[in-house]
């Protein structure tokens, strides 16, 4: 179930193109991560979803219906450039925002004093944002973007100015939402939260989207055969390993032997570890996958290249 | 429609709640209130009493000279100057006027002494009593009467009658429209500046605390500006209010406080109770007099105040003010979407202030001509017209000239607001990149 849609999407400013065609499917209920190096065109496309701007063309699907005004208030965003009104006191900013996004005072009021608590704030709510540390203001922030219980957020890199226990609290909080029916679109650089929250990416770069799809799949077609290997006793192991196997790294560390091979086609891991069984003690055996670190910076230079070193 | 009003309410009540706004709107009448007091006290004070000894060696002006309440003089008869010197006593008198035998003459050997600095008031009151005796004497010497001199003497103060529309004459009051005129035209001058620049300081804000695009993800820019301008035009009219109410209470208070200090005052205040009462052809009978005969000043300035059509006046500030303000707010919101610290701003504010401080330039020029081409022009182009109109107004102004005005200015407000709401939702999500004439071109066409 598609819950946001996004065709062919162009955005033109005056002096280059934001937005070549970019195409864009995020189901129902799944984190959905928007990816790419900076200037990319990320940021615009995020705008133009929450109708901050409009596309030049292209046309865009909320629920299934074209993308409306009112839509506004069914989907919470989180800016990267963000901030609060420095000399406007805690609740009452957090009040107005809420109302904004056509939240009624007594509705916002309610809502607030439950997020205000999880997140042990209520002391604050008389002060001025000025008196807060950054983190409580980050916090503030988030909970004004979720408090109208959007059915799409989207967070433009949402961990930026945490320290690491609070990016733990809100990965948590991100992920309680999703399992409470939210869907959540994520904009990030930090590859490792990337694979840890997205179901599903999409890889911009140079104003296209050059990747896109579920991240397990993706990491499947990065698969190269690659497989780490370490084990202890005396081998001189290429006299062992026959034209099937490839050494490409081996490192001895106080007896014990780190090698990385390859396993070329035609041949399995079984056939590598049934040759060397009789020969060594093998301490792990894994798969080396790509992590999705390794494919981002692959997709954004050049993606022969990689596979070539690979 | 319903955000518009609860951004509009933000804006009016973070303003006003302000330490700065409540100082402004206590401080403002304290000085008005001030302006109109103190120099009644001020006069007060320096009418002391003064009581001058006359030496008069001539004998010719023994009590001649005109005593006022405020100086008396006490003619030492039979006292030479020496005696009078060595006698005097700054507890009796406070100086000495010493008129020689050559007085008559050679004016110039005229002394006042005194232990002090005597006033300007008493130095130039002793002057035109001394020049005014002196040239009796003269007449009276080369035979001329001086009955006969004052017949002739012939005072011009010509006055203007304004013809109406309806035949009617109407004496006009070039004097106090002046006043009026310019003392409204600075007004608005100074409202549009202070309340459009904190237009441009709240947009400013939003762009540097980084929430601009929190907030246009949920209203759009043209909601938040409009709110912002509204709420700011809001607060204006607040504290326009508050100052003239804490003004007037101010000023009564103190009346009645001090009584006495504006007795003159309020002799003409009953005066002007009196004539309410006074039937329309009396009082036109009262202004042919006036017209013919002697002028009462007085009633003079009554008849000025009663002149001005203060619904038009009233009317017409209340338009000035908020057309002439929404005009020139849209261009300062823009300007504020701009940039990204106030220091950046004095680029994009010349071209904005200067026709304003052109309107103020010229505003001499046209009380002085208030119907010629010059007024004409300045007070239909709507980036002056606020001003100027306003100035115009209570000299009176054809129906034409007012409608053409006020249809021109309403186009001119839309207008720069079409053209700042253009800036403004690009400008807002700019960040750190110095914009210049060329970047803003090109935003327009966006």
């Amino acid at each position: 179930m598609t819950i946001f849609k996004a065709e062919n999407i162009v955005k033109k400013y005056a002096n280059h193109v934001a937005l070549k065609n970019v195409s864009i499917n995020v189901s129902e209920g799944s984190i959905f991560g928007l990816l790419g190096p900076n200037g990319a065109g990320k940021t615009s496309l995020i705008r133009i979803i929450n109708q901050i701007t409009a596309p030049d063309e292209g046309t865009l699907f909320f629920k299934g219906e074209p993308l409306k005004p009112s839509h506004v208030e069914l989907i919470g965003y989180l800016p990267e450039e963000r901030g609060l009104y420095k000399k406007m006191k805690v609740g009452e900013q957090a009040l107005y925002l809420a109302q904004l996004k056509g939240l009624s005072r007594q509705d916002a009021l309610k809502k607030l004093k439950y997020w205000f608590e999880k997140f042990e704030l209520q002391g604050w709510w008389n002060k001025k944002v000025e008196e807060l540390s950054k983190g409580m203001q980050q916090k503030i922030q988030f909970i004004v973007t979720v408090l109208h219980n959007p059915q799409l957020l989207i967070f433009d890199e949402p961990f930026s100015g945490f320290d690491p226990i609070n990016v733990n609290i809100l990965k948590e909080e991100i992920l309680n939402l999703k399992a409470h029916g939210a869907t959540i679109i994520f904009s990030t650089h930090n590859m490792a939260s990337v694979e840890e929250l997205c179901d599903n990416i999409a890889l911009l770069n140079k104003s296209e989207k050059i990747l896109d799809g579920n991240v397990n799949d993706i990491k499947k077609t990065y698969k190269t055969n690659k497989y780490e290997l370490i084990y202890n006793g005396t081998l001189n192991i290429k006299e062992v390993l026959d034209s099937r196997f490839e050494v490409l790294n081996q490192i001895s560390d106080a007896g014990d032997e780190k090698l990385t091979i390859k396993i070329n086609n035609g041949s399995s891991p079984n056939e590598l570890l049934s040759v060397l069984l009789s020969h060594v003690l093998i301490v792990s055996f894994k798969e080396v996958i790509p992590s999705m670190n390794d494919i981002f910076i692959a997709n954004v230079t050049d993606k022969n290249e990689f596979l070539q070193n690979a | 429609m319903k955000k518009i009003l609860i951004i509009i309410q933000r804006e009016y009540l973070s303003r006003v709640k302000k330490k700065s706004f409540i100082v402004m709107t206590i401080l403002g009448p304290l000085l008005m209130a001030a302006i109109m007091i103190v120099p009644v006290f001020m006069a007060q004070m320096s009418n002391e009493k003064n009581t001058i000894a006359v030496v008069d060696e001539t004998l010719l002006f023994v009590e001649r000279l005109q005593e006022t309440e405020f100086i008396k003089f006490d003619y030492l008869l039979g006292k030479d100057i020496s005696t009078a010197r060595n006698e005097f006593n700054n507890k009796t008198h406070d100086a000495i006027l010493y008129i020689p035998f050559s007085a008559i003459n050679t004016p110039s050997t005229l002394r006042l002494l005194s232990d002090k600095q005597p006033s300007m008031n008493v130095k130039m009151y002793v002057e035109s009593q001394l020049k005014k005796e002196i040239e009796n004497f003269k007449l009276n010497a080369s035979g001329i009467d001086k009955e006969v001199l004052k017949s002739i003497e012939t005072k011009v103060n010509l006055t203007t009658i304004k013809i109406t529309d309806e035949g009617i004459e109407e004496k006009s009051y070039p004097e106090v429209a002046t006043v009026l005129g310019i003392f409204s035209g600075i007004m608005i001058y100074m409202f549009i500046f202070m309340f459009g620049a904190q237009v441009m300081r709240g947009v400013i804000e939003e762009k540097t605390s980084r929430i601009i695009e929190v907030i246009v993800s949920s209203v759009k820019p043209f909601q938040l500006m409009m709110g912002k301008i509204v709420g700011v035009a809001l607060v204006g009219l607040t504290q326009f209010l508050l100052w003239i109410v804490l003004t007037l209470l101010i000023v009564t208070t103190v009346k009645t406080a001090f009584p006495e200090q504006f007795e003159v005052k309020q002799a003409s205040q009953l005066y002007t109770a009196d004539s309410k009462v006074v039937d329309p052809e009396q009082l036109q009978e009262i202004q042919e007099l006036n017209i013919t005969g002697e002028t009462d000043a007085r009633s003079e300035i009554l008849m000025a105040i009663q002149s001005i059509d203060f619904g038009v006046m009233i009317f017409s500030f209340l338009f000035y003010f908020l057309a002439g303000y929404l005009l020139y707010a849209a261009l300062f919101a823009a300007i504020g979407a701009a940039v990204d610290n106030e220091a950046d701003t004095q680029q994009f504010m010349m071209p904005v202030t200067i026709p304003l401080i052109f309107a103020i330039v010229m505003a001499q020029f046209v009380m002085n001509n208030p119907n010629g081409p010059v007024a004409f022009w300045l007070s239909i182009i709507p980036l002056t017209s606020p001003i100027i109109m306003m100035i115009r107004i209570p000299f009176g102004v054809p129906f034409f000239d007012l409608a053409l005005s006020i249809v021109l200015l309403i186009a001119g407000f839309l207008f720069t607001t079409w053209l700042a709401a253009k800036i403004y939702r690009t400008g807002i999500l700019m960040y750190g990149k110095k914009t210049n004439y060329k970047e803003l071109w090109k935003w327009l066409r966006y």
